[in-house]
């Protein structure tokens, strides 16, 4: 563990990173503290300029603060991010562990799926999909996961793969254990590294596309988020650019310091890939 | 077999492997419609205002729609082959003439983002291989990094501010103005204009990921041996680097374009609908609000066939440009 935080804190980018996050993080949890009452509550002061009647950030076109959205939308956010990232890997390491683990026509089967939900246009998929569920956070959340889990499939397969001939997993057919407790109890953690890392830039990119759904008007109407505060400012664009302006900051700066701490905790736990950058 | 021939084979064998993908995709198409609340005859009957249940009955049975679903799914995918992705209500037109009618805009945004993300990323990454660790690769890096974080709406609202509301440089919206009537070279002007704003952001993460992949790839072909023979035969970086690495490290950037092109058209309904450009994306948004499902699937369904085809084209390209792959 020591080690590992030494490698980790090694690359700079990746501790700024860190500490980004810790801070988006704290305003979401502290959120209802500082903002307490309905981020979509409006009041008598529209299209505040920042600073401008208290609103730090300003306000919206029916005087809504924006700060007060960008806090409970960071909650919205990461929530989402972490509950579709959590079910994608879920689904990913299952298929890719099944197929690599039998091979063959489990494998052929398995992996003829994955092909499928890997070649359809992932974010269209991801609004049909939305569409046809109706927009809930339910929805958003298995949208994403949806188009998210193919890559963890592909991933764990070929781990799989490279580990199924290797001695200790050899060792432990011999020693009779059952097919689920090797999978699971051994190679499984002999894995994870590549698992972690691919989850966490995932969790980036599920980011991107929530914002992404709710500013095309398919996030739940009654939680506030970065994407839906982003395309209600859009009408007042002209008058009033602090709406959209500090929401797409707030998006920017959490999935850069997702990315950087992804790509710090691939250094940090594949020290034999650094050369490859 | 010559190697023509093999190539023949295996296009042949790459669109049999497209095929049960593409329908697997219909198959998957026709569950979802059945998924959404309500049928066509409950779209009929909400446009109409009333309609008796009697009436309603009468239409499913019209449509086919009391039939079990084998039926109803083997209908579907008849009329699939047909190319008749249904009616869209909303238009009042069917949907494939909608698509066709849209997807010229679309494929004019597609190809300029392509030739530039394409273009300048391989100049960005080359720029930051050759320039490894000095404060252009630093910068480049992190242009890129920061690219790749930003949404595309965001990016496409910040450039109307920018370039369009403080200064009135491009058109906010719109592929062209039609009340100008502009004929012949103007008209290919006033398009062109219209066309910078939505090619630049919808070309921005490509870009990034490009670059980023053109650094990569660089950076690997420099430590090949036969950068090391080239060197010993006394050959000018110069000539390393633009004749022997930057050939070798074009193919696998080539085919990654071919790769991203599923996520270029989920980005194009982001960029379309913020720029009101009038191709697929922008019809795709517009059918979200009418729910009109079955424009949006046929949509989907569109370009689903389109990556397919876009990623057999691809690897047919990259097994001509470099005889060393066996095509079997």
């Amino acid at each position: 563990m020591n080690d590992f935080w030494k490698r980790f804190s090694r690359n700079r980018s990746a501790v700024l990173g860190l500490l980004i996050l810790c801070l988006v993080i704290f305003v979401a949890s502290i959120a209802s503290l500082i903002y307490p009452g309905d981020p979509f509550l409006y009041s008598q002061y529209p299209l505040s300029k920042p600073g401008e009647n208290g609103f730090l950030l300003g306000s919206d076109s029916i005087g809504r603060d924006v700060a007060s959205g960008i806090a409970h939308g960071a909650k919205t956010s990461l929530l989402i991010g972490l509950i579709a990232t959590f079910a994608a890997v879920l689904i990913g390491v299952i298929f890719g562990a099944l197929a690599g683990y039998y091979g063959g026509l489990v494998d052929d089967v398995l992996m003829r799926v994955t092909e499928v939900f890997q070649t359809i246009p992932s974010f269209i998929f991801a609004i049909l999909l939305v569409a046809i569920i109706k927009p809930s956070i339910e929805s958003v959340v298995i949208a994403i996961t949806v188009v998210s889990w193919p890559a963890v499939a592909r991933l764990v397969r070929g781990e799989f793969l490279a580990l199924k001939n290797r001695e200790f997993v050899q060792a432990c057919h011999t020693l009779g254990m059952g097919d689920y407790r090797i999978m699971l109890k051994e190679m499984l953690p002999n894995c994870l590294s590549p698992i972690i890392v691919i989850g966490s830039l995932m969790v980036a990119t599920a980011i991107l596309i929530e914002s992404g759904l709710a500013f095309l008007g398919l996030g739940d109407p009654n939680v506030m988020s970065w994407g839906f505060q982003i395309s209600d400012g859009r009408s007042m664009l002209r008058v009033a650019w602090w709406i959209c302006t500090f929401p797409g900051i707030a998006i920017l700066i959490t999935v850069l310091a997702i990315n950087l701490v992804g790509e710090g905790l691939n250094d940090a736990l594949n020290p034999r890939l650094r050369e490859r950058n | 077999m010559n190697r023509s021939n093999k190539i023949l084979h295996y296009v042949a064998r790459r669109l049999m492997q497209g095929i049960p993908i593409i329908l697997a995709i219909v198959v998957m198409n026709f569950f979802l419609l059945n998924l959404a609340e309500g049928d066509a005859v409950d779209v009929l009957a909400g446009e109409a205002g009333s309609a008796t249940p009697e009436y309603m009955e009468k239409m499913r049975a019209k449509f086919g729609l009391d039939q079990p679903l084998p039926v109803q799914l083997a209908v579907y995918l008849k009329n699939v082959v047909q190319l008749d992705l249904g009616y869209s209500f909303r238009h009042e037109m069917p949907v494939h003439e909608l698509i066709f009618d849209r997807f010229g805009a679309t494929l004019l945004l597609m190809t300029s983002t392509i030739i530039i993300a394409v273009g300048f990323g391989i100049l960005l990454g080359l720029l930051a291989a050759v320039n490894l660790n000095t404060w252009k690769d630093a910068l480049i890096s992190v242009f890129a990094l920061i690219t790749y974080a930003t949404p595309l709406f965001w990016v496409g609202l910040m450039m109307i501010i920018v370039f369009s509301i403080k200064n009135d440089w491009f058109p906010t919206s719109g592929m062209e103005n039609s009340a100008a009537f502009y004929e012949g070279f103007d008209r290919v002007k006033d398009i062109a204009h219209h066309l910078v704003l939505p090619t630049i952001t919808l070309s921005l993460f490509y870009l990034a990921l490009y670059t980023r992949m053109m650094r990569a790839s660089m950076l690997e072909q420099y430590g090949q041996d036969y950068v090391v023979t080239a060197r010993a035969k006394g050959l000018s970086e110069r000539r390393i680097t633009f004749v022997h690495v930057l050939r070798n490290a074009l193919l696998p950037v080539v085919t990654m374009a071919g790769v991203q092109v599923g996520a270029l058209i989920g980005g194009s309904v982001i960029v379309e609908s913020v720029f009101a450009w009038p191709g697929l994306g922008m019809l795709a948004f517009e059918s979200l609000f009418a729910r009109d499902l079955n424009l949006l699937l046929g949509i989907f369904l569109l370009s689903s066939v389109l990556v397919v085809a876009v990623n057999l084209v691809v690897d047919v390209i990259y097994c001509i440009l470099d005889p060393r792959i066996e095509v079997n």
